[in-house]
């Protein structure tokens, strides 16, 4: 039924994912689909990696080996964003229809009082988004 | 913008990047001596101590400038006074050698040196890059100082010379020109564009590209610091660091405040002009309100959907009000001023920027060093945020449009401005612009021309847009310093930077005397700063001949 799950991962907080990728792993064999692992990066450097270049390839890396200790068909892909913070929603929600995913799957925090002004970015999508999106808790 | 992942790069290590750049090799992981952690609901991500040492030092000099204004206005403009009379001939020495440095990037090989690696494609178009340039830079003293210099340099060169004791009482640049109104308008249009040219954007420039090469090219963070790092070595992520961290932060930070809390006075006054707005200071506790939502509305949806789109309107009006000035004044005129104006510029450069020896002591030390402790002290804020935006330039691209297009920016608009303030002077008689307070001058000059009420408004938005981008760009600068050169702090951050300038610079606005002392204090800062560009220029050499080592 799903041919591509799209999931937006933040290499930063790789431990948190656990759940989510675990997850889309299971949809994705049941399915057959395909996993793009998506990663925002700025141009100047940060903590993972110091050029976008780098980061593509620590992405790039983490879908490889996703794909073998979970024997499903991953890709990757890197959005540079000029400003992550502000900007990552609109630019997920680009990336998404860009690479013609059919689902989202998400890690999402549960939601507390701070999301009446600023929502999580699993909300936007889901909000926002014209494919199916699962917010996976933490 | 995106990028398809490559397929068949190794997944072991730090792998060297796609085309060739310089990594600077250094134990300092971006972010290591970051606090991040939540408050209540709101989560934060800060440099630990740099956010909270300039904070306080911030609170403390506020205070101090409430509880003792008398003591803190007289230590303040003393300091002032010394480093702007004292030091004039260091200012006008260290800017000379910056714009000789900047040119001397356009023509040598090291401005093949491409900022992001040799493959790297610009972040911003053209268009949105220069209209963020100005907008951070120069954008409201344009509108302010566009009619009334040249004015003023004319009206003092006109006057002539005067000498007591041996000593120049009079402000005018050079020799003056007494009684000579060709030649007075040529020496008051040379001293403007000698203020608004070459010197100011050459300032920008190294700080802007010191910064670009060592954050893109040597994967060293965003931060003032980082450009020391050839000087320092891995010393800059200690103390040192820091305090250069917190002397850039706390420079911004006062420096947009006071000019906010002056802006809002002189906004105040048009809207007293155009529609009759009471003056005082709730108008102006309001507009400073108002500056500071919008900022805070735009600092939130970030640089794309923020900043870019406020420059880009801006630049937009601001080139509709030349090109309408320029056509309805005296047009030819202004054109054969334009030119005229460029070789009266290049002809007295040599004498304007001659940094011993002169007479005219007024004009030099109240205006010309005056000028450059300013555009030096603000330097860190507009630097880092050109650095920002620019990315993918080379070297030589990044020079010619932040140092040679800018300038000639000017000259046309202190031409067109200046100019048809001139003309009504000289030869209409007009002279109530002249007059005027100088927030006013520039409404009281489109006041004879047609469509004045439409004209005001649009010069109204401007002066208060520009305000908005200064405070938007600034507290994005903030923040990234204070979180230790990372951009992607969590937003609520950046929000606080923006609602503290503006609260810093309502308080200032209540108090006695408060923003002139401060203001005096921020300027003074361009001492220390001068320091540091001068380390830059060399730290960029370094930079760029490891590159082009690199390149071969």
């Amino acid at each position: 039924m799903f041919k591509k799950i799209v999931v937006p991962v933040d290499l930063t907080h790789a431990d948190r994912l656990s759940k989510a990728l675990g997850v889309a792993a299971d949809m994705a064999s049941q399915h057959g689909a395909e996993v793009c692992y998506v990663g925002v990066t700025t141009s100047t450097p940060g903590g993972i990696a110091r050029t976008p270049e780098e980061y593509t390839q620590k992405l790039t890396a983490f879908a490889g080996e996703q794909g073998e200790s979970r024997g499903i068909t991953t890709s990757s892909h890197t959005i540079i964003s000029h400003d992550p913070s502000a900007q990552m929603n609109r630019e997920l929600e680009a990336a998404v229809e860009k690479l013609g995913a059919d689902l989202v799957i998400m890690a999402s925090h549960v939601p507390n009082v701070s999301d009446y002004v600023w929502s999580g970015h699993g909300a936007h999508i889901a909000a926002h988004s014209p494919v199916s999106v699962m917010l996976v808790r933490d | 913008m995106t990028e398809e992942s490559q397929e068949g790069v190794s997944p072991e290590g730090i792998p060297q990047p796609e085309g060739a750049v310089h990594l600077i090799d250094t134990d300092y992981e971006i972010g290591q001596d970051n606090v991040e952690g939540t408050l209540g609901p709101i989560g934060f991500d800060i440099h630990n101590p740099v956010f909270v040492v300039s904070g306080a030092c911030i609170v403390a000099f506020v205070f101090y400038a409430l509880a003792l204004p008398e003591q803190a206005g007289a230590l303040f403009s003393w300091l002032f006074s010394a480093v702007t009379k004292g030091f004039d001939w260091f200012f006008l020495g260290a800017a000379n050698i910056f714009v000789l440095f900047c040119l001397l990037l356009i023509v040598t090989p090291w401005g093949n040196v491409r900022l992001g690696g040799s493959e790297a494609v610009p972040d911003y178009s053209y268009i949105g890059w220069f209209a963020m340039l100005f907008a951070a830079g120069m954008g409201i003293g344009l509108m302010f100082y566009g009619v009334s210099e040249p004015m003023s340099h004319y009206s003092s060169a006109i006057g002539g010379t005067a000498v007591e004791n041996g000593l120049r009482t009079d402000w005018a640049p050079l020799g003056g020109a007494q009684g000579d109104e060709a030649a007075a308008v040529r020496l008051g249009m040379a001293a403007t564009i000698f203020h608004w040219g070459l010197h100011p954007w050459a300032i920008y420039a190294v700080v802007a590209l010191a910064l670009a090469l060592f954050s893109y090219n040597q994967g060293l963070p965003l931060t003032i610091r980082s450009a020391f790092h050839p000087i320092f070595g891995d010393a800059v992520w200690g103390w040192v660091g820091h305090v250069i961290d917190i002397l850039a932060v706390f420079a911004t930070l006062f420096g947009l405040a006071t000019s906010l809390g002056f802006g809002a006075t002189q906004a105040n006054a048009g809207l007293n002009e155009l529609f009759g707005l009471p003056i005082g200071p709730t108008t102006e506790v309001v507009l400073i309100s108002v500056i500071t939502a919008v900022a805070l509305v735009s600092v939130v949806r970030g640089l794309d959907g923020g900043v870019k789109v406020l420059s880009e309107l801006n630049m937009g009006l601001a080139l509709l009000l030349l090109l309408f000035v320029l056509l309805v004044g005296p047009t030819i005129y202004l054109l054969k001023l334009f030119v005229s104006s460029l070789f009266a510029y290049i002809e007295y450069l040599p004498s304007l920027s001659n940094p011993l020896g002169r007479e005219d002591v007024n004009f030099m030390q109240g205006w010309t060093s005056f000028y450059w402790a300013w555009w030096i002290s603000w330097s860190p804020f507009v630097g880092m945020f050109i650095a920002r935006v620019s990315r993918g330039r080379t070297v030589r691209e990044f020079v010619v449009c932040v140092l040679l297009i800018p300038s000639m920016v000017c000259v046309l608009w202190m031409s067109v401005f200046g100019g048809t303030a001139l003309h009504q002077v000289v030869n209409d008689g007009y002279t109530v612009a002249q007059d005027a307070n100088l927030e006013l001058k520039l409404f009281k000059m489109l006041d004879v021309l047609p469509l004045a009420g439409i004209t005001s408004l649009v010069g109204i938005i401007l002066v208060i847009v520009f305000f908005v981008t200064s405070s938007d760009s600034g507290s994005l600068v903030i923040d990234t310093i204070t979180a230790g050169g990372k951009i992607d702090a969590p937003v609520p951050q950046r929000a606080f930077w923006c609602i503290f300038e503006g609260a810093v610079a309502i308080v200032l606005l209540l108090s006695a005397g408060g923003l002139q002392s401060l203001q005096s204090m921020v300027i003074s800062t361009g001492l220390p700063f001068t320091i540091v560009l001068l380390l830059m220029c060399i730290a960029i050499a370094k930079g760029l001949t490891a590159e082009r080592r690199l390149g071969k």
